[in-house]
């Protein structure tokens, strides 16, 4: 093997590594989502968030409009306080929309949809949702149920 | 009882040693690394030997591995039907686990028992010593190429092993099974975060893998006994030691990295 | 060139040398023999520094040699070759990537100098038209030789010779007795000889020193030991079979231990 087949071969091998790296980067991960610590952020204040954790997805419609970026107990009132990052392409969320924490399917993750409201005003860097609804904790529902049918 | 005792204890002891050994040659090693910026015609010749030979035994056991997770992905999934992650699944196990374990347990197979054989039979037939002689010394020229070629050497390989098993696994779940294209690629892209799992898992673990690997493999080759026994004995260590620290040190990792702390 | 006093070395609980005192006189071939297991490839060793004496003084050219340090060694080893028993080539490398060896790692010479000096040394052993040969091509003698070219490379002042006529034919034997003293006078080396070969040396050395269980036995002039008197240097000398080193083991009585019944 001369030197320069030699070095034909390493540089094929490590070009070969580097290209499965891009692979494993562009196509199999989540890269093209990273930059969404860009978006404005809005807070919205949860009873219980249930599974929520930082990183889940806030969606519109079904559509993924941003990402959860903190979650805080406020001291004060007992509230969950989620902040959420969304993205800039979405400038025209009413102040009034709501939102909720909802299961992907059935034993999925857990996030964040938003419902529109009807305000003319739209949500900018700071703002706050004011109407929002808690995650469902399994056992309430069935605490719920349970006495309801107890009523009957 | 007594004698069971004694025996016992001098093989601590001898490990001990061992050990202590073991940590100076590696501090030797990295001493030497800085030879290699005025040679790197070394560092070449030997990225040839470790990597490049390396990559038949790679593409092909990756291949598979990435196949038959998809087959088995698939046979467990279909049940809940949620065959729509089996993407996820493939993708998460190799970026997680099996892409650096596989790969450094394949490595110190092929090319750590090769480096060990031939730095063992190096010192058998004297040539470490005339190295030494000629006030050359051995591991400038000859242990800490092949050192930083193998560090250099295993992180590639296990990136190519994973991109080619998922691409197993797709070829397996697509083409064969009928899983959704779509499904297949966007699931994964959805779950699979680059930080958390990619960087964490093939390139962090295989690093220290290979920085593993190639410490033993040529550690023991150097302290093997110059004869044809001892290079025998050296080569088998390395690859039962190489297995255990890499497992051992894979479920560190794992712990540290994806634990629910 | 080189002095020995009082070199006491130690391997465990075995002494390996006790009290020895050794001249090597500049420009000289001087033989160390004595009998297998004696030591003498660990002399060496001490000699070029690669392991120290637990007693002693060991100078070479008024250097002493186990006090120098790790940086100071390399240094002073570049005036000092040595051959190895096996001839240790390079496996990876032909004879005269072999031969270029210490020079493309220790000087900055031009291809075609470096070209020139690899064929002079590669003709003084014979063997130029070896050159592209692979180690494992040469047989045990040739690979001797090539090392001899190697270890002259760099124009050292002293050689060390170890066990250089063991397992060799007579033929290749004649030729490294030949070359050994050829390039010592030749080049004006200091030339040591560590073998139990008592023809092919006594036929070359200027000097010899006979040891033993640790200490010299006796030293002087090939001729001067061959007539020696005593008896030990007599049966090492002329390779007698029986004498003060017993053909036989330490052993019971021969007719008691035949007749002997087994143990229960």
């Amino acid at each position: 093997m001369t030197q320069k087949n030699l070095e034909l071969a390493v540089g094929a091998f490590v070009a070969l590594g580097i290209a499965a790296f891009f692979l494993l980067a562009l196509q199999v991960s989540d890269l093209t989502s990273i930059g969404d610590e860009r978006g404005y952020r809005v807070t919205a204040r949860f009873e219980n968030i249930g599974g929520l954790r930082v990183r889940a997805p806030v969606t519109m419609g079904g559509v993924r409009i941003g990402r959860v970026v903190g979650i805080e107990l406020d001291p004060q009132t007992y509230e969950a306080v989620v902040t959420l990052s969304i993205d800039p392409r979405h400038d025209q969320i009413p102040t009034d929309s709501s939102a909720s924490i909802l299961t992907s399917g059935l034993l999925g993750e857990q996030y964040v949809g938003l419902e529109p409201g009807g305000m003319d005003s739209y949500l900018s860097e700071g703002d706050v949702l004011r109407l929002t609804q808690s995650a469902l904790v399994l056992e309430k529902l069935i605490g719920r149920m349970l006495t309801n049918t107890a009523g009957d | 009882m007594s004698a069971i005792l004694a025996r016992l204890g001098r093989a601590v002891l001898e490990q001990l040693t061992r050990t202590g050994r073991a940590a100076l040659f590696f501090l030797s090693l990295l001493g030497a690394l800085s030879f290699m910026i005025r040679r790197p015609g070394l560092l070449v010749k030997q990225l040839y030997a470790v990597g490049v030979l390396s990559l038949p035994i790679i593409l092909v056991s990756g291949l598979f591995v990435g196949m038959v997770l998809g087959l088995q992905g698939y046979a467990n999934l279909v049940d809940f039907g949620a065959t729509s992650s089996l993407g996820t699944v493939v993708a998460l196990s190799l970026i997680r686990e099996l892409g650096p374990v596989l790969t450094a347990l394949l490595y110190a197979g092929r090319a750590g028992s090769a480096l060990t054989a031939e730095i063992g039979l190096m010192k058998a037939t004297e040539q470490l010593a005339s190295m030494r002689m000629m006030a050359v010394d051995p591991f400038q020229r000859v242990l800490a190429p092949r050192f930083l070629a193998g560090c250099i050497a295993v992180p590639l390989l296990a990136g190519i092993f994973t991109a080619i098993g998922i691409l197993g696994g797709y070829l397996v779940a697509v083409e064969q099974l009928g899983v959704d294209d779509g499904a297949f690629w966007s699931q994964m892209q959805a779950k699979v975060q680059l930080f958390a799992d990619v960087i964490n898992g093939v390139v962090i673990k295989s690093v220290v893998f290979g920085l593993v690997a190639n410490w033993i493999a040529l550690f023991e080759g150097y302290e093997a006994q110059p004869t044809s026994e001892g290079v025998s004995l050296a080569t088998t260590r390395t690859v039962v030691y190489t297995a255990l620290a890499v497992l051992g040190l894979d479920f560190v990792l794992t712990a540290l990295m994806f634990g629910a702390w | 060139m080189a002095t020995v006093r009082g070199l006491t070395f130690r391997r465990g609980d075995r002494v390996i040398f006790q009290d020895v005192d050794l001249d090597i006189p500049r420009g000289q071939v001087t033989a160390i023999m004595g009998p297998s297991g004696t030591g003498k490839t660990t002399l060496l060793r001490l000699l070029s520094g690669q392991v120290r004496p637990d007693a002693g003084r060991i100078e070479v050219d008024g250097i002493c040699v186990h006090e120098l340090n790790w940086r100071e060694l390399y240094q002073f080893r570049k005036r000092m070759a040595m051959l190895f028993q096996s001839g240790a080539l390079f496996t990876d490398l032909n004879v005269f990537d072999n031969v270029a060896f210490p020079l493309r790692e220790h000087t900055r010479l031009p291809d075609r100098l470096l070209r020139t000096l690899v064929l002079m040394k590669l003709e003084a052993v014979g063997l130029r038209g070896a050159r592209d040969l692979m180690p494992a091509e040469l047989s045990g003698g040739m690979a001797r030789r090539v090392a001899l070219a190697r270890a002259i490379a760099l124009d050292p002042a002293l050689i060390l010779y170890d066990e250089p006529f063991a397992g060799q034919d007579p033929i290749s034997m004649g030729v490294l007795v030949k070359l050994i003293r050829t390039l010592n006078d030749a080049l004006g080396l200091t030339s040591i000889i560590v073998s139990h070969d008592v023809k092919e040396t006594a036929a070359i050395a200027d000097y010899l020193y006979l040891i033993s269980d640790g200490r010299i036995v006796e030293h002087g002039t090939p001729g001067a030991l061959d007539r020696s008197h005593s008896p030990w240097v007599d049966q090492f000398m002329h390779a007698r079979p029986d004498g003060p080193m017993s053909f036989h083991y330490p052993a019971p009585p021969y007719a008691a231990d035949l007749l002997a019944s087994p143990s229960a």
